[in-house]
């Protein structure tokens, strides 16, 4: 959790997926309801350049999002957060994920060969 | 400050390809003021390049560092001791910078991550523009402080053109004639006597047109 989206960058959000994430979800305030301003709107243009580096490595830019919702709003968040989980799970696990569960396999059949 | 833009993923993954650990590069100069290879920089497209070799089935191994600046040797030193434990380093310094790292390491392979652009100024936050073209021979203080090499498009030194329509170049609606705006500020200056000052023809010669140029400062050695 962060005070503001205002904080996230393009490489938290990266890293997020180098650390095994499938999807992630930003959340920020309203727009217009910002504390400090406008850190959620630089939130979701640095989320859109996200985007676009995610598809650029084929990745996909399905598996990131960005809402926004008022502290109040938990019926909303939750409505949105399975929305988003049932994307995920219909785009299935993040090619980097496929990639380490292959390579694990590998190195146990080798291990197992041995 | 020296200007640049990123150059496409797919060109950088082909670069380094061959390699299974590099070192990305960054400077906290003039690459780091507009956005293109500071530090931060440095974490997106290590990142980048980190997801997609692993999506590719082939890791790499990627030490991320950002140097004060890679035009200054003292600066380039510290890097001696393990430059040589990667197979290459991709810079995202401007191409002054990455051929002086290429020059002091000369075992290791040097890779470009930017396409380094022009000498410009912020206009507003997230836009450059080209304002000097380091001629070296400078005559501003005759053209009321805007530049003729650069800001027209052909480099005249008696403009406007023929080309120039209502205070727009020729070559595109987007360009402002440089030679207008000469003309324009000459006058709110009440200088346009300077337009006379200027020489018949530029001499070229103190300019790119005779090789690479070097600055020697005797006091300074
Ligand atoms: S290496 Fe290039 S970008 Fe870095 S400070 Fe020097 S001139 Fe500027
Ligand atoms: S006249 Fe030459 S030195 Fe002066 S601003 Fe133009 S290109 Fe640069």
């Amino acid at each position: 959790m962060l005070p503001c989206t205002g904080r996230i960058d393009e490489s938290l959000l990266l890293k997020a997926f180098e650390n095994g994430a499938d999807g992630v979800m930003v959340i920020g305030c309203l727009e217009g309801d910002c504390h400090y301003v406008n850190g959620n709107i630089r939130a979701r243009s640095r989320v859109k350049r996200v985007y676009s580096i995610l598809e650029q490595i084929r990745i996909g830019p399905d598996r990131i999002r960005m809402y926004n919702l008022s502290a109040g709003e938990g019926a909303k968040f939750a409505a949105f957060t399975n929305e988003f989980v049932s994307q995920i799970e219909n785009l299935g696990p993040s090619p980097i994920n496929v990639a380490r569960k292959q390579a694990a396999r590998e190195s146990a059949q080798e291990v197992q060969a041995t | 400050m020296i200007t640049g833009t990123p150059k496409p993923i797919e060109e950088i993954l082909e670069m380094i390809e061959p390699y299974d650990n590099i070192i990305v590069a960054g400077c906290f100069g003039c690459v780091t003021v507009c956005r293109v290879g500071g530090d931060k920089e440095v974490q997106v497209l290590s990142s980048t390049l980190r997801l997609a070799r692993e999506a590719s089935g082939r890791k790499i191994e990627i030490k991320e560092i950002c140097l004060e600046r890679q035009c200054d040797p003292e600066y380039l030193e510290p890097m001696r001791p393990y430059v040589e434990d990667y197979q290459a380093v991709l810079s995202i310094a401007c191409g002054a910078g990455i051929q002086f790292m290429a020059e002091k390491f000369m075992k290791t392979p040097l890779l470009p991550g930017i396409n380094t652009g022009f000498l410009g100024v912020t206009e507003r936050q997230g836009e450059w523009a080209e304002r000097c073209q380091g001629c070296g021979d400078c005559v501003l203080h005759l053209t009321g402080g805007i530049c003729p090499v650069t800001r027209c498009a052909k480099s005249i030194f008696h403009g406007p053109c023929g080309g120039s329509v209502n205070g727009t170049c020729e070559v595109a609606k987007d360009i402002k004639c440089g030679w207008q705006l000469i003309i324009d500020r000459l006058k709110s200056l009440d200088q346009m006597e300077n337009y006379g000052k200027l020489k018949p023809y530029k001499g070229w010669d103190a300019s790119r047109d005779g090789g690479p140029r070097r600055i020697l400062r005797e006091d300074m050695i």
